[in-house]
């Protein structure tokens, strides 16, 4: 019994270092010069060469990208949990008509195909000047963000007991002071989850960026990352390394959510 | 209406018109838009309605049939690899009695990555004439390197190994919640009755996963059909359009000739494809599976 343990327990290993494996092989290479990029594969860096994280940033600025990311996910994230918040806690809770039909359009929405609403948003985000610019990114995130803040908020306050609710109104309180003061604050994990999500899916996000941004001045980290050029070849050593900057925060909400994220992906079965 | 009748609509209202405004009407708009000329780059030419010329041209075009051929392959290949490879770490996932939590941490870590990055890493993984698979394959005697990205055919095996590396996490972790809600005494009775481990799992733990089999499939197979930032990232749809997908396709219809009259087209294939698979595996696969995850 404990040999097969064992066995398991080195399977899941091995099945992780190899899961790992090119994002390691990614930070590697990163941190190695230019000319033995391509060189033998080494498990242990020899030298570490932090020229391309200062070309990165020195040479192309992608302070930008990085701060047009963080603004665009941050706004979108509270715009879709504001708005979707209360929109959830109605569909989870409060029987009304037409909320099988409401629920049905919101996932039906969070499961477009992105490049389908991409024509109407670019012409009409042309006519009200604002491609290339913060709200004409934002505007098109809400696309995807509003229905996915809903369907995951929806799966979370449906999972709070009735008794809460029930105790709240029988001392006097209406609906919006049950709301605001007990519903919300009981259900900050899933508020936290819902939106860890969302921030993640708009820091990834690329077709939307690539299509509504026109200069480096507003292209996000994927868009910035993804149009990298060098002038006689592919330097890979500074896509790496942006690569790994574009990671980093990613990896640092997982080790530190890695609950709440699968909370959220397993409740609201979501996305991919 | 009742008191709290008005009340939800109050409060339901401003997420539900921001859906209506921006994802809805742009739908709408799209299928006008598709039953019209319309070229950007030719402004003089207006705008005049021309019925169903834009879909004739797609349906007569051999660029958009292989497009969908890719594209329905893709699919179709990546969906089969990842819910395999994600029922196996789910079940060796359900075997461990400790760890749990760093396994869920490592392989969270590849979906999370941004897709670009991920198109990136891999296409630099493979990237010819010594990257480090192909110093792998050498070492494994497989002597001349393949130029995987050159290659019509070969230029499809780090498109769908990175798919299915990045995708596969969400597959196993879906797999595994579904594993926690089987009851343990029906594997403790099996036992008793001295049923095998494979008998276990044809007889109890596949029918029981059903539910969770069957959303991951919807799930992955409506997000791989609208594959995008993989292949614009990793082949730009290359060698010539031999990778190019429906959505780069559509996307080059857009934003790179301007063709808006003729993308809108292609949008509306796209979505009603997508709308229509939808709805047959909800048909097939009946309303049970879908029902307990609709709250």
């Amino acid at each position: 019994m404990t040999v097969r343990r064992m066995l398991t327990a080195l399977g899941m290993t091995l099945l992780l270092a190899l899961l790992l494996c090119p994002l390691y092989w990614m930070l590697l290479a990163s941190l190695t010069p230019e000319s033995r990029i391509f060189g033998a594969p080494a498990l242990l860096p020899q030298d570490l060469v932090f020229d391309h994280y200062r070309a990165l940033f020195a040479g192309r600025d992608f302070w930008t990208p990085i701060r047009n990311s963080l603004f665009v996910g941050g706004a979108t994230t509270i715009l879709s949990v504001g708005l979707g918040a209360p929109c959830a806690y109605v569909l989870a809770r409060m029987p009304f008509r037409g909320r099988t039909l409401t629920l049905a359009v919101v996932l039906a929405t969070s499961m477009f195909p992105q490049v389908s609403v991409v024509s109407p948003l670019y012409l009409l985000l042309r006519e009200f000047g604002l491609i290339n610019t913060y709200p004409g990114l934002v505007l098109p995130y809400l696309t995807f963000a509003t229905p996915l803040t809903i369907w995951l908020l929806v799966a979370f306050f449906r999972q709070l007991p009735d008794a809460v609710e029930e105790a709240a109104r029988m001392d006097g309180a209406g609906r919006l002071r049950t709301l605001w003061e007990i519903v919300l604050p009981l259900s900050w994990p899933g508020l936290a989850s819902t939106a860890i999500l969302t921030f993640l899916y708009c820091w990834n996000e690329f077709l939307f960026a690539l299509s509504f941004t026109l200069g480096p001045e507003r292209h996000t980290v994927p868009v910035a990352i993804a149009l990298f050029r060098g002038q006689y070849q592919v330097p890979w050593g500074e896509i790496l390394a942006a690569a790994v900057v574009a990671s980093a925060p990613v990896a640092a909400i997982v080790l530190i959510a890695q609950r709440r994220i699968v909370a959220g992906l397993t409740a609201g079965a979501i996305k991919g | 209406m009742t008191h709290d009748d008005r009340l939800a609509w109050v409060l339901a209202l401003p997420a539900l018109a921001v859906i209506a405004l921006i994802a809805l009407f742009p739908i709408v708009w799209t299928i006008w838009e598709s039953l019209h000329l319309h070229d950007l780059r030719m402004p003089w030419r207006g705008h005049p309605f021309v019925g169903l010329a834009n879909y004739a041209e797609a349906a007569t075009s051999v660029r958009f049939w292989r497009a969908m051929a890719h594209t329905v392959l893709f699919t179709a290949a990546t969906v089969v690899l990842e819910i395999a490879a994600g029922l196996l770490l789910a079940l060796v996932m359900d075997r461990l009695s400790r760890g749990r939590d760093v396994v869920r941490t490592a392989i969270l870590l590849p979906w999370a990555v941004p897709t670009v990055v991920v198109a990136l890493v891999w296409r630099f993984l493979f990237e010819s004439p010594s990257g480090p698979v192909d110093d792998s394959l050498v070492l494994l005697g497989v002597s001349s390197p393949i130029t995987w990205f050159a290659d019509a055919t070969a230029a499809w095996v780090p498109l769908v190994l990175a798919d299915v590396w990045k995708t596969t996490p969400f597959v196993a972790l879906l797999l595994f919640a579904g594993l926690q809600t089987i009851d343990p005494s029906l594997y403790e009775a099996a036992r008793i009755d001295g049923a095998s481990p494979a008998r276990q799992l044809t007889d109890i733990t596949l029918p029981l996963l059903r539910p969770a089999l069957v959303v991951a499939f919807i799930f992955r197979a409506l997000d791989a059909f609208r594959v995008f930032d993989l292949i614009y990232v990793m082949t730009g749809g290359g060698p010539g359009t031999a990778t190019e997908p429906i959505a780069l396709l559509t996307f080059n219809a857009l934003l790179q000739n301007l063709r808006f009259g003729f993308g809108a087209a292609l949008s509306v294939i796209v979505f009603a494809v997508s709308f229509v698979f939808a709805l047959a595996c909800i048909r097939i696969v009946g309303r049970d599976a879908l029902a307990e995850r609709v709250p």
